[in-house]
């Protein structure tokens, strides 16, 4: 699959769904193991996203390096309530930082 | 249509500020996908077409890391695609409260996102909800699509974007858009569950499929765990 067939396939994709919600009816989700599966499906995505973007390097393998310390600053950040754009830009600049300081790659 | 009694001066004030606030800061962070998604290799107008035409942060955050790792575009698309699902939720939540028919029901899905559904559904009046619905959609729009624009034109002038911390900024963008959704025991068990499988899955499967494994071995514990404990309650 080209990048632009993958683009455009996840839109049209994202689209659908967002349409589905529409003409379903309404009982239809009603079944209450479908709604929990349904519901805990973003958790399970983004905290995997998110063990992956940490560590995993080409290879692929794992690897410490200094987005270990950008993400460990991001929850520092997340608890003292920062917003959104202050947690990401934390996570930039300390990772930058422990790069240019030399202390991991 | 049910026709429901006009909102107060007020109360649209209100309103319509919640929405430009909301798409403000969400526009900010559309920098940061912007500058994200043309260092993981995809062009600008690539890079536009996700902001346009998905309209979901989380997807095309998720679209784009994956292509970063390396993995195959049918993996892109799966993980944005599952990650999207909660948008058709939303969708079936917002059905009623917008009373939608025609083309504005396309044009209400397309906008249907974590931001327009939380200030839609708020608000205590029909009439409230649907403005906070289409003005918070339509504010994060135009505000999304416009600095992803400036974050990709910004993001190809950087160069080596791993010298700025990029790399961690979008863990960190999981990370964030995460920590709301962990309130309860079972979302943290379900989350430490995904990010560990997946972590011991890196090695093992190519790029962007430890994820979704990770997320369907998660959601299915806790969809037997749940079971389990409401058979008990039943019984």
């Amino acid at each position: 699959m080209t990048l632009w067939a993958a683009v455009l396939l996840a839109c049209g994709l994202a689209y659908a769904t967002k349409l589905a919600g529409y003409l379903v009816p309404p009982a239809w989700l009603a079944g209450r193991a479908t709604a929990r599966a349904l519901g805990l499906l973003p958790v399970a995505l983004l905290a995997a996203l998110v063990g992956v973007q940490t560590f995993a390097a080409p290879g692929p393998s794992l690897v410490l390096d200094a987005r270990v310390a950008g993400v460990a600053a991001a929850v520092v950040a997340l608890v003292l309530r920062a917003p959104f754009l202050v947690v990401l830009v934390v996570a930039a600049a300390v990772a930058a930082l422990v790069r240019a300081a030399g202390w991991a790659a | 249509m049910t026709t429901a009694p006009p909102l107060a001066p007020h109360r649209q004030r209100a309103v319509l500020r919640q929405a430009l606030v909301v798409g403000l800061a969400t526009g900010l962070y559309g920098v940061s996908f912007g500058a994200l998604s043309v260092a993981a290799g995809l062009d600008f107008w690539q890079t536009m077409a996700l902001s346009a035409l998905l309209f979901s942060g989380g997807s095309q955050f998720a679209f784009v890391g994956v292509v970063a790792a390396g993995g195959a575009g049918s993996a892109a698309v799966a993980t944005a695609t599952l990650l999207g699902i909660r948008n058709g939720l939303y969708g079936v939540q917002m059905a009623g409260p917008l009373g939608v028919r025609g083309v504005r029901r396309l044009a209400a899905a397309q906008l249907t996102i974590d931001e327009s559904t939380a200030v839609g559904i708020v608000q205590p009046e029909p009439s409230g909800r649907r403005l906070g619905f289409w003005a918070t959609g339509l504010a994060v729009f135009a505000c999304w699509n416009l600095m992803t624009a400036v974050g990709a034109l910004v993001g190809d002038a950087l160069g080596d974007t791993r010298r700025f911390g990029l790399d961690a900024m979008a863990a960190a963008a999981f990370l964030a858009l995460l920590w709301p959704r962990l309130r309860g025991g079972e979302p943290w068990a379900v989350a430490v569950l995904a990010a560990a499988v997946a972590i011991l899955c890196v090695p093992a499967l190519p790029a962007g499929l430890p994820v979704i494994t990770a997320a369907v071995v998660a959601v299915a514990v806790g969809t037997v765990r749940a079971g389990r404990a409401s058979g008990r309650t039943a019984s």
